[in-house]
């Protein structure tokens, strides 16, 4: 017996991009009705971003959107007209939750702050996702992924090397993910406590704070520590194979035993200076070009079974398609596959968790404006010709 | 409104309790995020089995002396209690079970089927409480035919997929940071908290398998299925944007200080041309982001011989003005003095007997409720709460415990 554990959970997002939108995906491949608010004509801008098939911009296509988008109902909507923002009422007042991420203060000013939307439902949940939060000397601050990225203390000069050239950014939007992500634990206690008291509350997401959030430990260290920030030199950690790049984590000594092992126990290794995990920091550099020489010498397979064998941590650097084809995401059927009347029959990345008897069952993003007529004129009571009137009028 | 304050209401999850078995960092900074919200929470700990981020260690730094005075235990559990268990004796797994008959929620990340082996896997616990939730977080899950395989932060990063996006083309591959731990652990608060509402709507518990390695491939599915679609592998760029241009980090006056300016709509564009005001710039053609896109690298050293003559912070401020998204780029070490994250207080002095006053990251939200609680535990300070209040052993057991070496 399996069931969806989010049924029931009515949420009206209105987001763009990645952060927003990602935080309703969660919830709504969990079976919450996630209805997707989007300006009328061009939508999220995320349906722009691509990648296309063949490279041809379309809206309907574009990988991003498809993804963070997944199992939503869609409907268009130009809030800032006066009908629109009486529309949006009306959604908000049958939610659970509201998830919006306008610049600060835009949504109190065309009248739908959270107590205007809370004063006809107590219940309310609404959670504002914006760069830098609502107050501050940044609040008002623009920022895409790599401004959003490159300000959130992800970079320390651990992993710069001497070039002169700026860190660089972590790959696709990981650091707007980071934010939805973040953002969906509180939505999801929220809402857990409005279930049980009948309350709401207004939650404010800085994704600045969410990415500090990750980065707690470093951030923390160089606050209570100032000058302290040189760390000790560290032994394998990424290393260059035969074919291609391998990350080996063998700090400790247990882990340490098995990498030696796998090496075929070398008699430089049981010199005094890789006697315990200090001694062994403090002679990084003469132990590393063994550990990279013996690397060069095998395949990233054989130095992830040979240490995995012997119980050390390694992994392979795989790119997309490696992960895409990996027999342990194979076996545990990571990838999902979904049919979207516009951009067919994809693969698409999975959910993490595998639980004992809930479903997590996504479907596919909606096309611009899907949902309108079942949205305003069977859910809110809209004729067929107030529905023509507020598309000619542009308001959807 | 602000996060070192818990405000008018209750933390959300006011009387949920949680039984943390976690160690190191993603999962101790799973369950840290339940009790920011209130959840209470207790680590199960033992001296014969430390977590390693009590242990001194290479990455902890000169505060780190003893399993109380350790910096990143610190900031991975904050506001939960310790009691000192050694699971290994039958008494202690006794103890354990009687307090799942009366939690929520049990959280764990060693390596698939060692909790099992110490008789207290979901099973185990089930039995003594069919509504309880149990989450095991582990390197690559606990199917397949690498479920028994370890890992740490960077093997996630690696084996995922985000690593070989990170990092310039010309370079190395980068597996991001221990942040990547921190993404598995708030993962893992998700998906408790989505197993409780069918526990409060069914009464029906649940066991979850969490992949530490799929975590953060689920944060680059654009990146996969964008492969599907085109049979193109994504690559690492650096800084810059396929579709973007300018999109990079410009250097500032000053020693390695850098801002971030992207560039994305027509208006940004113009807005960007004008406050610079080279006439390389004004060329109509660049009005094209296609045009920009190749003719990026001039457009960059126009750009640099600009803000090189200026601080990040007035760059920023002109750009911003304008409206052009340019940010400061602040590593770890910079956030501390920002001005920004300090009018929002997102550090927050927190008292600790060992290691003194010490300023801690605050939540990633800001709500009602939601805070800090307070300082991460002594190892085994709750021993007499947990047993005696909430167990309801008399002083006499604990002591005759302590004394068979059964809290250790």
């Amino acid at each position: 017996m399996t069931a969806r554990p989010l049924e029931g959970l009515r949420i009206i997002e209105h987001g763009s991009m990645v952060a927003a939108p990602y935080c309703a995906k969660l919830m709504a491949d969990l079976g919450a009705d996630v209805i997707k608010v989007e300006p009328p004509v061009t939508g999220d801008p995320a349906r722009q971003r691509g990648p296309f098939p063949g490279r041809v911009p379309h809206l309907e296509r574009s990988a991003l959107f498809l993804y963070v988008n997944t199992s939503k109902r869609g409907v268009t909507l130009d809030i800032a007209s006066a009908e629109g923002r009486r529309l949006f009422e009306r959604l908000a007042r049958d939610a659970d939750l509201v998830i919006e991420d306008w610049p600060p203060g835009e949504l109190a000013a065309i009248g739908l702050s959270y107590d205007r939307l809370a004063a006809s439902n107590p219940r309310l949940v609404m959670a504002s996702i914006t760069p830098f939060g609502q107050s501050g000397p940044y609040s008002s601050y623009r920022a895409y992924h790599l401004n959003q990225y490159q300000a959130g203390g992800f970079t320390s000069g651990f992993y710069e090397g001497q070039e002169q050239r700026a860190p660089a950014r972590g790959g696709g939007y990981v650091a707007e993910y980071d934010a939805g992500q973040a953002a969906a634990v509180a939505c999801m206690a929220a809402v857990l406590a409005a279930e049980a008291t009948g309350k709401g509350r207004c939650i404010e997401i800085s994704k600045q704070e969410a990415s500090m959030c990750l980065e707690r430990v470093d951030i923390g260290r160089a606050a209570n520590e100032p000058g302290q920030n040189s760390r000790w030199g560290s032994v394998g950690g990424l290393v260059e194979t035969s074919d291609g790049h391998l990350i080996i984590t063998a700090a400790s000594d247990q882990h340490w035993q098995g990498l030696v092992e796998a090496m075929g126990s070398p008699a430089w290794a049981a010199e005094e200076w890789c006697r315990d995990e200090k001694a062994r920091s403090e002679h990084a550099d003469k132990i590393q070009p063994h550990i990279k020489d013996w690397a060069a010498a095998h395949t990233r397979d054989e130095i992830y079974r040979a240490l995995q064998s012997r119980g050390t941590p390694a992994g392979p650097v795989q790119n997309a398609a490696e992960v895409r084809n990996w027999a342990q995401l194979e076996a545990r059927k990571f990838f999902v596959e979904l049919e979207h009347p516009e951009a067919g029959t994809l693969a698409y990345a999975g959910t993490p968790s595998r639980f004992s008897t809930l479903q997590w069952s996504p479907g596919p993003a909606p096309l611009l404006g899907q949902h309108n007529r079942d949205i305003y004129c069977d859910e809110l009571g809209c004729s067929e010709d107030d529905l023509a009137r507020l598309t000619r009028t542009g308001v959807i | 409104m602000t996060g070192s304050t818990a405000g008018s209401l209750p933390g959300p999850l006011t009387g949920i309790r949680v039984i943390d078995f976690t160690w190191a960092w993603a999962g101790p900074h799973g369950v840290q995020l339940l009790a920011m919200l209130g959840a209470e929470a207790i680590k199960i700990e033992s001296m014969t089995r430390l977590d390693h981020s009590r242990v001194r260690s290479l990455m902890g730094g000169a505060s780190q002396t003893g399993p109380d005075a350790a910096s990143i235990f610190g900031d991975l559990n904050a506001g939960k209690l310790s009691v000192r268990l050694d699971l290994r004796r039958k008494e202690a797994k006794e103890i354990v079970l009687r307090l799942a008959a009366m939690s929520d929620v049990a959280v764990q990340n060693m390596r698939p089927g060692a909790l099992d082996r110490l008789g207290l896997g979901y099973e185990s616990l089930r039995k003594v409480n069919p509504r309880i939730i149990m989450l095991s977080s582990s390197a690559v899950g606990d199917s397949g035919p690498e479920r028994t395989y370890a890992g740490y932060a960077p093997t996630f990063a690696a084996l995922s997929g985000i690593a070989d996006i990170t990092g310039y083309r010309d370079g190395p591959p980068i597996p991001l940071s221990g942040s990547v731990d921190l993404r598995v652990g708030t993962a893992a608060a998700f998906t408790v908290l989505v197993a409780l509402r069918y526990r409060n709507r069914t009464g029906e518990g649940q066991n979850i398998d969490l992949s530490s390695t799929e975590v953060m491939s689920t944060l680059m599915g654009e990146a996969f299925l964008g492969y599907e679609m085109t049979g193109q592998v994504p690559h690492r760029m650096g800084n810059a944007d396929d579709l973007m241009a300018p999109h990079s980090c410009y250097p500032c006056s000053g020693e390695n200080q850098w801002v971030s300016i992207a560039v994305a709509t027509p208006a940004e564009w113009c807005a960007l041309r004008n406050a610079i005001g080279t006439p390389l710039l004004a060329d109509p053609a660049l009005e094209s982001e296609a045009v920009r896109r190749r003719r990026r690298d001039e457009i960059d050293a126009a750009i640099e011989g600009w803000t090189r003559a200026r601080t990040t912070g007035a760059v920023c401020a002109e750009l911003q003005q304008a409206g052009v998204a340019a940010t400061p780029l602040l590593r770890s070490t910079d956030l501390a003095a920002d001005p920004h994250v300090q009018a929002r207080a997102v550090l927050q002095p927190i008292d600790h007997p060992v290691l003194g006053r010490r300023l801690v990251v605050g939540p990633p939200w800001r709500m009602d409720g939601a805070a800090i609680r307070g300082r991460a535990p002594l190892i085994g300070e709750h021993i007499s709460y947990v047993l005696g209040d909430l167990l309801g052993m008399g002083a006499g057991e604990i002591e005759a415990l302590s004394e068979a070496g059964v809290l250790n």
